[in-house]
């Protein structure tokens, strides 16, 4: 087996890692890695395509930007920011990450996440399933009426959706409500057994953004923003996420 | 819990699973709390196609569980419960992955008959609200 010689890249005005720098506080202190390899040790994305993220860090600083922009590692990176906490000087190497992600013409970018995104653009869901408003409701409403039959003392309990002057802006995992329903009940249960004054919203109820995984900030900021303004809208003083 | 809040949600969350399984049953995993690795189910691998690399990913999670010589894995998210899940499936582990939601009902004794989806057969038939209502 032999290595290929790394190539490094010409010294050019603004690379990658100049933009990327231009739009994080501090700069996400990109400039001042020691290459101790405190984050790469303990990654668990270190090894998968040859990379780890002190290598990543050092191609950037390199202007390797060729490299950078290619490797499917940046989809293998889980931006879990362990790194970060370990590092010495607080390198911010997901947010590099995630800019690298940026920069994949969006028809080639991984095919699940990208229909995850555009699934969740559907309706005003904002579910990655594609699920309508009509149909979450009937769902919990369908399931909640099951429930308060079946289990006498719980006849009084709620699973509102659009309530009013709520406390609570829940929202919910696409997962339960189609495929597996009855997992949405224990957590009903528990808020009605404290007495919580909760809300799920008919629109933006859905829990999951893929739509930042792909690295599409309009999009994700687009989701984010409707199941916020359903909350503004209902009066909710607390967004509860569930994700 | 680690990334977003950091340990003091990590606290809160340690109170709340000794509350319900018992202090002597909870056993942490090795780094734990902010130090702790991810499961690999995040950032969206687990849509992103790279099957083989998500699973090598996990392993380092994985290795932590069988450590521990739990029964049982609680995890706080979707797609950490996803992730997990197929771990122990994948790696040989064989321990349940459950979400904290059932573990709650559970101690209450309010977790009905078709809710124990991911409880382990040694729980599925412990302490069941309204066992008549099962789903043949
Ligand atoms: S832990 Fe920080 S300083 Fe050390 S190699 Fe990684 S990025 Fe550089
Ligand atoms: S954020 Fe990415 S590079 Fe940093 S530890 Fe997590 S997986 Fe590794």
């Amino acid at each position: 087996m032999t290595e290929k010689t790394i190539k490094l890249g010409k010294k050019k005005k603004n690379t990658f890692m100049d933009k990327v720098k231009e739009i994080l506080p501090e700069g996400g202190n990109l400039n001042l890695c020691l290459t101790c390899g405190a984050c790469s040790s303990g990654c668990p994305a270190t090894g998968l395509e040859n990379m780890d993220p002190r290598k990543f860090l050092r191609m950037a600083a390199l202007g390797m930007d060729d490299e950078l922009t290619s490797t499917p590692w940046v989809w293998m990176c889980t931006m879990c920011q362990r790194c970060i906490y370990v590092c010495p000087m607080k390198i911010d190497i997901p947010q590099l990450v995630y800019n690298a992600r940026d920069t994949w013409p969006r028809e080639t970018r991984p095919k699940g996440i990208l229909g995850s995104c555009d699934m969740a653009l559907k309706n005003e869901s904002g579910s990655a399933m594609g699920t309508s408003p009509d149909d979450f409701t009937f769902v919990v409403e369908d399931v909640l009426e099951e429930y308060q039959e079946a289990q006498p003392e719980f006849k009084d309990m709620q699973a509102p959706i659009d309530k009013q002057g709520a406390e609570f802006f829940l929202n919910q995992n696409s997962r339960e409500p189609v495929t597996e329903p009855d997992e949405m009940v224990p957590l009903w249960k528990i808020l009605h057994l404290v007495g919580a004054n909760w809300t799920y919203g008919s629109k933006g109820w859905g829990g999951e953004n893929y739509c930042m995984f792909l690295a599409e900030d309009a999009s994700w900021k687009h989701l984010v923003q409707q199941s916020t303004d359903q909350a503004h809208e209902l009066g909710c003083k607390t967004f509860l996420n569930t994700e | 819990m680690r990334k977003s809040f950091g340990d003091p949600i990590a606290e809160d969350l340690r109170f709340v699973v000794k509350s319900i399984v018992g202090e002597e049953n909870f056993i942490d995993m090795t780094p734990n709390r902010s130090n702790n690795y991810c499961c690999g189910g995040g950032g969206g691998f687990l849509q992103s196609g790279y099957k083989d690399e998500r699973l090598e990913y996990g392993r380092l999670k994985d290795e932590q569980i069988q450590a521990t010589g739990a029964d049982y894995c609680i995890a706080g998210c979707h797609n950490c419960h996803a992730q997990i899940h197929e771990l122990s499936e994948h790696y040989g582990g064989h321990y349940p992955v459950v979400h904290l939601w059932s573990m709650i009902c559970l101690s209450l004794g309010i977790l009905g008959p078709n809710e124990r989806e991911y409880l382990g057969d040694d729980l599925k038939e412990v302490n069941v609200f309204h066992p008549e209502t099962a789903l043949m």
